[in-house]
Order: structure tokens, then sequence, then C-alpha cells
């Protein structure tokens, strides 16, 4: 499947499942700050996905909260350099340049992006 | 007033689809003022018997283990009203199952004609989330689903009657 059909997939899923336009699904828009997820969207989104692209997304690979809770990888609300390292080893299809620059756990709910979406269906399909 | 809004289970395979009927009768108090002179079932009681029937669908998939709760409802066309008098069957299939959600398909007919079509997407409330403890008092939706036929008609996959959940 090219990138472009994956796109046109993810962002009719998401327009499902936030009831937003196509022109607002743009890859460098973030599912929670611009297109206004909450987090039981989250679990929408998957199932969407899931039957869009009949893949199995496991709950941990778009939701690494256990890496975001373990204090093996945060110290005072901010992800230690091997709490990065655990999150690019999980989400290699994220773009975390970001979020490295300052990695506090709070920030983490906004930063995926369509374009990260599309990436990890592409990961999952590939 | 009770608080179901389907009025019996006619088909059931867990982990499927589960299929009921609602008679829409004149004596019901939803009908009276929700639109005066032209009484017909509100739409949204419709989507709360889907909700109910997916509800149980979902949670008997996990020996009604989990905490069963609507969280979203992904769409609903109704095509024609339900007025006094009809009868809608309902049809409800299991589409999606994670281990914190699962959604479902859902169509309701009057006759022949397709009367509303809803999809509807429940959550599993964690433990100690919003509230603690179970959501029934204990033989409360065991009484509910005698009511509605529903041990009459629930069977496994193969064919066989459902095991008596422990948790009902």
């Amino acid at each position: 499947m090219s990138d472009d059909e994956i796109f046109k997939k993810v962002q009719e899923s998401l327009m499902d499942a936030l009831g937003v336009d196509d022109d607002e699904v743009t890859s460098e828009a973030t599912l929670v700050g611009d297109l206004g997820a909450e987090s039981i969207d989250f679990l929408d989104i998957v199932f969407k996905l899931e039957k869009a692209f009949d893949i199995t997304i496991p709950r941990e690979e778009l939701s690494p909260e256990d890496i975001l809770t373990n204090s093996q990888y945060v110290l005072d609300g901010v992800v230690t350099a091997d709490g990065i390292a655990e999150l690019k080893r999980r989400m290699p299809w994220a773009n975390l340049e970001e979020f490295e620059k300052s990695p506090k756990v709070q920030d983490f709910g906004n930063l995926l992006t369509v374009g990260d979406l599309c990436a990890y269906v592409g990961s999952k399909l590939s | 007033m009770r608080w179901f809004w389907v009025d019996r289970f006619t088909e059931f395979v867990s982990g499927s689809h589960a299929k009921g009927i609602k008679n829409v009768a004149l004596d019901e108090e939803v009908l009276d003022e929700y639109q005066p002179g032209f009484p017909y079932l509100p739409p949204t009681v419709i989507i709360e018997g889907m909700a109910q029937m997916g509800g149980i669908l979902v949670a008997e998939h996990f020996a009604f283990d989990k905490r069963v709760v609507l969280a979203k409802v992904g769409k609903a066309a109704f095509h024609q009203v339900a007025r006094p008098g009809d009868q809608l069957r309902y049809t409800v299939k299991l589409d999606g199952i994670q281990p914190d959600g699962a959604t479902v398909t859902t169509t309701s007919y009057r006759g022949e004609v397709l009367q509303a079509e809803i999809e509807l997407m429940f959550a599993f409330l964690e433990p100690d989330r919003f509230m603690d403890g179970p959501l029934f008092k204990p033989g409360d939706l065991r009484a509910m689903l005698r009511l509605m036929n529903f041990f009459h008609v629930a069977v496994d996959r193969n064919g066989d009657p459902i095991p008596d959940h422990a948790n009902l």
C-alpha cells in the first residue's frame, strides 16, 4: 500500500472518530492539540485503524503508559535518557525530536501527529 | 418505570451477535412528551436499547468480569420513526475487541424496513476508576437477563447453553 493510500485511510478513520474535516487532518496535525482527541478517542482510533487496515494494534504500541509511569524511566516528571531510549525502541515510527528537548511526561500526550500514525500503520503493514 | 429498552432476546451467540425485539406501546411514559401529538419512540432510547444488548454481548464475552460502559456513539442514523404498535427487531454484532474496550454494529428493522443503524463503542472501567466495585447489585443483572428471556436463547459458539457465569 502506498503512503498516499495509507494517509487517505488514516484520514478517514480520524474524521470518523473525531468528527473533524479532511482539511484539518494534515500530516503535521497533532491528535490531541490540533484535532481535539481525548483519551477515549484513542480507543476508537485503534478500532477504526484495525478495521481499515486489517491489522492488530496492541495497546502498549500506541500508548507507552508503562514506560511513562515507570520510576526507572521517569524522574521528577521528566523522562530520563534511558526512558527516551526505551520510547524510541518501542515507537521507532514516532518523531521524538521535539519531545527530547524538554521530555516532560505531561507533554507526551500531545506528541503524536497524523504523520506519526501513518508511519506506525506503515510499519505494521511492511 | 423499568429502564429496560429491549423487551426480549430472541437470539444470542457468545462472542458473535445478539438479536432482540422492542415493542413500542402508547402507554410508555417516554412517548408522552417527546413530541406531543405525534408519539414515537425517542431515538435516544433506541440507542439505549442497542447499548443494553451490546453491553451484555460484550460483558458475556468476558464472562461478566469487566465493568462495561457505553463510551461513544460512533454513528446513529434513523431512517424511520418507531410509532406505537410497531415492533422493532434489533441485531447487534460484535465488531472489535480490545483489552480495554469493544465495538458493535447494530441495526433496527420494522418489518422489512431498515429503521436505524447504530455503531457503539464500549469501554471497560479500570479498578478504582470513577467508582469501585461492581456496576450491579448482586443478582440484579441476572434478574434483568432472566426477564429478557436471555437464558432461553443464549448459546456459545458450539450451540451449547452458555455457562452459568459466577460474576452474574
